[in-house]
């Protein structure tokens, strides 16, 4: 491969784990400052995707309408694409955390996964609503008459940086508010006793809320990167695991680290993807779960003997370095 | 809707075995195991290779059980594979979830590591057996039983229903009855109480995994013989188990049986008006339902 | 003879030490009370010579054995029980099945202890099928006393054994503890009530701020006027 080549693969390597480290921000304030688990990343990643592709295509219209069907397409721009995605993905947020926020962490955990199979399978059959599994194509890429297409994904690497970096800024900004210090008040369980039950719920909520939002920015970003979706993209597997794996090894509580872990996981994942096309021919259809399977022990690892992650949580660094 | 309800029943009778499991470990170690689903498929393919591999290679023969859809073989593969996922089940804890209890993690923690271990089973099950839908015994016809009310059951179903109570019998007489069971009930009271009265409440909680594991094989088993096999079986039960073990009051074994045929009945007879793939979505309303009206369960007794 | 004995204990919760250098000994077939103010750290001293809590500095020897940071059902196995202030009975259990897990560790028969200690508290055999979570607090505190002594410990120790108990009940179970005295059991009792403890007592210890202030003989700490006043409210 000349280097040409070489830097155009980084590139789309790049984009990606940018797109992964929106993802991995957005599961931080949940989880990293707030403790709260979510295991339907992929619900949230599937409906940012679909609700800003549908917000920036228009409708199908003659021929075409008879093979593909949407719920609606208001042919908009891509920023009101991402931001409808992060809206539509807070509603649901709210909606799941209403009946579950009150109770203990494992609530919200099952009642993630089962949010994130019910949307999945929705997209799958309701044929009206997004074209079913066939999914939706061509989606509209920002800015794409500036180069040419097959440059066009340096474009898209600024975008997404600069999508990223402003959410970095905003989530450390919250995060040493008050609010912030509150967030993490309850994830180590230490409320104080000016705080009511309806309180700790109120806080447990907007985390919720504000972590999906994000995470619904993620899934746009995908959507306009790849130009098409389908429903089988956005599995547990793929839409959650790799992100919890990501912030996990980073370091949960530590925005830094969630965009390191992105980086990082996402390049010995495709790392793996080379090593594994040397398996022998009988073991290469099974090669992505001989994948996953390291990916999982190393997550398994990282849980056991650095559950702080690579860079560890701020607070704890600045402590071993006194 | 008879026949639904009686299909549900069956489906409920394998949900059950696996919510047992996951409220029996939920009440006594206080951890949401994610990987009891896939513990489930371990056991279908587990009892596949002892089926199809190691019994042809033993020569014990393929013949069936009158209008049975099996013989000798899975009879004798059966239990072994039950005692083979509560061996995965105990390593499972040994090796992952017990260092993290010693150093006290955090709950993030330990439930990214039910997932994880969730994920590493079906992925070992998936590099050795494929993605393949799989049955163990490809083209049998199926003759069903004509029963009142225009019902058609399989012998095969009617097997599972009686496997399924004898194991429930099993297990409340090892609970009653069982020094090691009544230890069991004393540990998920209270697991402090327990250690002072020198109870080895490790060897309490390798039984506990050990058994959960056990229930969950022969659940996967039941439900290879009546349905099919596939990687994704035990993660598609997943929701349901958890909804039935909500819907019973965590830590209530009684509960999370009858939780379990009410998820199984739920889920078949949501048929009738949704396409079949919905399974998974109607246990996740019915579980949504049950949090917003009675979080605790309708057998009470639930720890929160 | 010395049954039980700590020398410079130190123990405590998170990063604060609650128990500082606490020295204390418990002989054969004595009862010894341990009193002082709430917050005294006398619920963390029992807990700590239990294997409950792990000690940070000091030694624990019972019947001439260092036990010092074994675990409880380890140190429940060289003839030592202890009952628990709160959530001291096992309530989805029977009240027999409360005292069979006492004697879990036995592998002989234990019929004739059961009836020993049926006969110490008459009241339970008449209940002995009924679950436990529907008692009453004297019944719950016979159920935790009786599962205690199911494995003929050398040395009992009790936390708190009258605390939320009616008045009248105080006294019964005060006798109960006389009762088992009696059986050759040596007995370290923690207690708020401290003047009726005091009474039964062959000794005291005074704790205050987790350290030893005051021992005396029981009768000699109730006639000890400063005592009384700093420590036993007037």
């Amino acid at each position: 491969m000349e280097i040409g080549g070489i830097i155009a693969y980084l590139v789309s390597l790049a984009i990606m784990a940018g797109i992964f480290a929106v993802f991995a921000l957005g599961l931080n304030i949940q989880c990293g400052y707030t403790g709260l688990v979510n295991f339907g990343i992929a619900g949230f990643f599937c409906v940012g995707a679909y609700v800003s592709a549908m917000i920036t295509t228009p409708m199908p219209t003659g021929l075409y309408a008879q093979y593909v069907k949407q719920l609606f397409g208001f042919n908009l721009p891509f920023v009101i694409g991402l931001l409808g995605a992060a809206l539509v993905c807070g509603i649901i947020a709210y909606l799941i955390g209403y009946p579950t926020l009150r109770l203990r962490e494992d609530y919200l955990a099952i009642a993630t996964i089962g949010i994130a199979e019910t949307l999945r399978l929705v997209f799958n059959n309701e044929h009206w609503l997004a074209n079913g599994p066939r999914g939706l194509m061509g989606l509209p890429q920002p800015l794409h008459w500036l180069v040419e297409p097959r440059h066009y994904n340096y474009i898209y690497l600024v975008i997404v940086s600069v999508v990223m970096v402003v959410i970095y800024i905003a989530i450390e900004r919250v995060i040493r508010s008050p609010w912030g210090r509150v967030l993490r008040a309850i994830r180590e369980d230490e409320y104080s006793s000016a705080m009511s039950g309806k309180d700790i719920f109120s806080f447990k909520m907007q985390s919720l809320i504000f972590g999906s939002m994000i995470m619904g920015v993620g899934g746009a970003l995908y959507a306009h990167y790849t130009k098409a979706i389908s429903p089988d993209v956005f599995t547990p597997l793929y839409g959650t695991f790799i992100i919890w794996v990501m912030l996990m090894a980073g370091g949960s509580g530590n925005n830094k680290g969630a965009v390191v872990g992105a980086f990082v996981v996402w390049f010995i994942w495709t790392l793996a993807k080379f090593l594994t096309d040397f398996l022998p021919y009988a073991l290469k259809a099974r090669a992505p779960y001989i994948r996953f399977l390291i990916i999982m022990i190393l997550l398994e690892v990282i849980l056991i003997y650095r559950p702080q992650g690579l860079m560890g949580e701020e607070k704890r660094v600045s402590k071993m370095m006194d | 809707m008879v026949e639904l309800i009686v299909y549900g029943i069956v489906l409920g009778a394998i949900i059950a075995l696996g919510s047992i499991g996951l409220t029996l470990v939920y009440g006594i170690v206080r951890f949401a195991n994610f990987a009891h689903g896939d513990l489930m498929t371990a056991g279908a393919y587990v009892a596949l290779f002892l089926v199809t591999g190691l019994s042809a290679w033993l020569g014990i023969p393929d013949t069936t059980f009158g209008s049975l859809s099996f013989g000798w073989r899975m009879a004798l593969a059966f239990p072994i594979a039950m005692l083979c996922v509560a061996g995965v089940s105990i390593l499972l804890d040994r090796i992952l979830y017990r260092p993290l209890r010693a150093k006290r993690s955090h709950p993030v923690i330990m439930a990214m590591s039910a997932l994880g271990a969730a994920f590493i089973v079906r992925m070992i099950v998936l590099i050795l057996w494929g993605a393949d839908y799989r049955f163990y015994r490809p083209g049998v016809m199926r003759p069903a039983i004509l029963l009142p009310l225009g019902v058609k059951i399989r012998p095969d179903q009617i097997l599972l229903l009686l496997v399924v109570f004898s194991l429930v019998i099993l297990l409340y007489l090892f609970l009653q009855r069982s020094k090691m069971g009544k230890a069991m009930r004393a540990t998920a009271d209270n697991m402090e109480l327990a250690r002072v009265s020198g109870i080895d409440t490790e060897r309490v909680i390798i039984w506990t995994w050990g058994i959960g594991g056990a229930l969950a094989g022969a659940g996967g088993i039941l439900y290879g013989i009546d349905v099919q096999l596939h990687g994704g079986m035990g993660f598609n039960l997943l929701l349901p188990m958890f909804a039935a073990t909500i819907l019973g009051g965590i830590g209530n074994v009684y509960g999370a049986l009858v939780g379990g045929l009410v998820m199984g009945i739920a889920q078949q007879v949501s048929t009738a008006y949704l396409l079949p793939t919905y399974k998974p979505a109607v246990a996740f309303i019915v579980m949504i339902l049950i949090l917003l009206i009675r979080p605790q369960g309708i057998f009470g007794g639930g720890r929160s | 003879m010395k049954v039980l004995e700590t020398k410079n204990l130190v123990s405590g919760y998170g990063e604060t030490d609650i128990l500082h250098d606490v020295s204390i000994e418990l002989k054969e077939k004595e009862i010894v009370s341990i009193i002082g103010p709430n917050g005294a750290g006398k619920s963390t001293l029992l807990k700590t010579i239990f294997g409950l809590l792990r000690p940070r500095g000091g030694v624990v020897e019972l019947i001439g054995a260092e036990v010092t940071g074994l675990s409880p059902d380890r140190i429940v196995r060289k003839g030592m029980s202890y009952v628990p202030q709160v959530d001291n009975v096992f309530p989805s259990l029977t009240i027999q099945e409360n005292l069979e897990m006492g004697a879990f560790i036995r592998t002989d028969d234990y019929g004739d202890k059961l009836e020993e200690v049926y006969e110490l508290f008459p009241l339970l055999q008449e209940r002995k099928n009924d679950k436990v979570g529907k008692l009453s607090g004297g019944q719950r505190q016979m159920i935790a006393m009786g599962r205690a002594l199911m494995l003929d410990p050398r040395v009992l120790l009790l936390d708190e054994p009258s605390a939320s108990l009616a008045p009248i009940l105080v006294g019964m179970i005060f006798e109960k503890i006389i009762d088992i005295n009696k059986t050759g059991v040596a007995i370290m009792v923690v207690e708020q009530n401290a003047r009726e403890t005091l009474k039964i007592s062959d000794r005291g210890y005074v704790l205050a701020m987790g350290r030893k202030v005051f021992e005396d003989t029981g009768k000699a700490i109730l006639e000890n006027k400063e005592v009384g006043k700093l420590y036993l409210g007037g």
